[in-house]
């Protein structure tokens, strides 16, 4: 177990609500650490639509998703928020004295006052096939990443998808494979052409094969796979496969959150609209993850949300401190923390 | 204008729809059970729908983007769309559409209070 990190305010996803929460903390002097199972920031805007036009940002008549991300990152840089990509809030245990303390599934621990929940339509994780049985599987033969290239030596390996996760793998395993499959329901591949070439190339020379289909079922005993049923425009076939890896993309979860104790409605997070606070004090839930009469899942209404819960969170870590409302368009105070010159 | 929706469980929806909306708007606020998890941006294909045979050569042909997104969809068909890329107009006034296997919304947590 790692070193614990002290922190004013731990926040749980780095989508576009989660970096503008950074600023409104930030000009009040808290500090803070984000949380993010993305490998980067940006949330939804940068893992699902970064290159399309968002119009309804204040004062961006047009704007990308990652355009947003990436004014949003400029504009907190000031406040030095430390990012934590590629991890998974894994518990949150309230302490004697109010503050908390943050796990996550690499083994970090974080020591806070303050925890903001700004994780949008939950955790990103690979979606699973609705094939039947296929849970019995995972972990042993069925997997939607490779964290440990042994577990695929010397085995069939069946790889299902048209992405660059597909063929980089069909690329980077079949060396080591007693056999390698790759699946895909038409002959076209929304992955790099130059894999596409390569991965033709190694079929052309019979180092593996390629096969249009669908998954229809699994076959084999106790989790360890034998076969994986498929069928495709000349009917159904079926591929000797140990190990299987689908990849199709990635969907939102709300994870280990619902085990909190927090109250839910309907999987999101009700909250006040005076402090966007949740059931549990010191917890807040601002953007797309929290309910409240009237809500619109709007990334403005995040940005709102983001300010409000500021202010309730400064009162929570420094509730000694007198907080006099300011402008940064006047205020010396403020401009010096935004490192105006 | 009317289109008719057949959920994951078989049950048949006549929804009165508005025109110039997406058909997984629609679908949507009917809250029929549908993920659509994008918001209708062709970045998820949660949204996936087959249209009903006599229906699916009277809609304007999918884009190459929606083609390529169907790559994460499950069980795709060559009646299979994205729901949100369907623009609801008097040309498709009577549809049918079948929700798609995995598009499912995420089970809800029991609702409680603490």
């Amino acid at each position: 177990m790692s070193e614990m990190i002290e922190t004013d305010v731990v926040i749980i996803g780095a989508g576009p609500v989660g970096l503008f929460a950074v600023f409104e903390l930030g000009l009040l002097d808290l500090k803070c650490h984000l949380i993010d199972i993305l490998d980067k920031p940006g949330g939804q805007c940068a893992e699902l639509y970064p290159e399309k036009p968002i119009y309804d940002i204040p004062a961006w008549p047009e704007i990308s998703g990652q355009g947003l991300t990436d004014r949003l990152l400029e504009q907190i840089a000031p406040f030095n928020p430390e990012f934590h990509y590629n991890r998974m809030v894994a518990g949150l245990e309230k302490q004697a004295d109010g503050s908390f303390i943050v796990t996550t599934d690499e083994d970090e621990k974080f020591h806070c006052k303050v925890v903001v929940i700004a994780a949008g339509g939950g955790s990103f994780q690979p979606k699973r096939p609705p094939v039947p049985t296929i849970e019995e599987y995972e972990g042993k033969s069925v997997f939607y990443s490779v964290r440990r290239m042994e577990e695929f030596r010397d085995q069939d390996i069946l790889i299902v998808g048209g992405g660059d996760s597909a063929l980089d793998w069909s690329l980077a395993l079949q060396p080591i494979a007693k056999s390698l499959t790759l699946v895909h329901r038409r002959d076209a591949f929304r992955g790099a052409p130059d894999s596409v070439k390569k991965m033709k190339a190694l079929v052309e020379e019979g180092k593996m094969n390629f096969s249009l289909g669908q998954m229809t079922g699994l076959e084999g005993e106790g989790g360890q796979l034998s076969k994986v049923n498929l069928k495709n425009a000349d009917g159904e076939f079926s591929v000797d496969a140990t190990r299987l890896l689908p990849f199709f993309g990635l969907t939102m979860k709300l994870g280990p959150i619902a085990d909190w104790g927090l109250n839910l409605e309907e999987n999101l997070i009700p909250v006040d609209t005076e402090k966007f606070a949740t059931s549990e004090p010191g917890i807040f839930a601002i953007g797309d993850i929290n309910t409240y009469p009237g809500k619109l899942k709007l990334i403005l209404s995040g940005f709102h949300e983001a300010a409000l819960m500021a202010h309730a969170a400064k009162a929570i870590v420094n509730p000694d401190e007198k907080v006099v409302f300011q402008y940064t368009t006047s205020s010396t105070n403020l401009q010096k923390k935004l490192n105006v010159k | 204008m009317k289109i008719n929706v057949v959920d994951h469980k078989g049950a048949h929806h006549e929804l009165e729809a508005p025109e110039g909306y997406r058909v997984m708007e629609v679908i949507r606020d009917y809250d029929v059970g549908i993920k659509a998890e994008c918001g209708g941006a062709c970045a998820c294909a949660t949204c996936h729908v087959y249209v009903d045979k006599e229906w699916f050569d009277k809609i304007p042909e999918p884009t190459d983007e929606e083609i390529d997104m169907l790559d994460e969809a499950f069980g795709v068909e060559d009646n299979s769309r994205l729901s949100c890329q369907i623009l609801t107009d008097d040309s498709i006034d009577g549809i049918t559409v079948y929700l798609a296997p995995g598009t499912e919304p995420e089970e809800k947590t029991g609702d409680r209070a603490a």
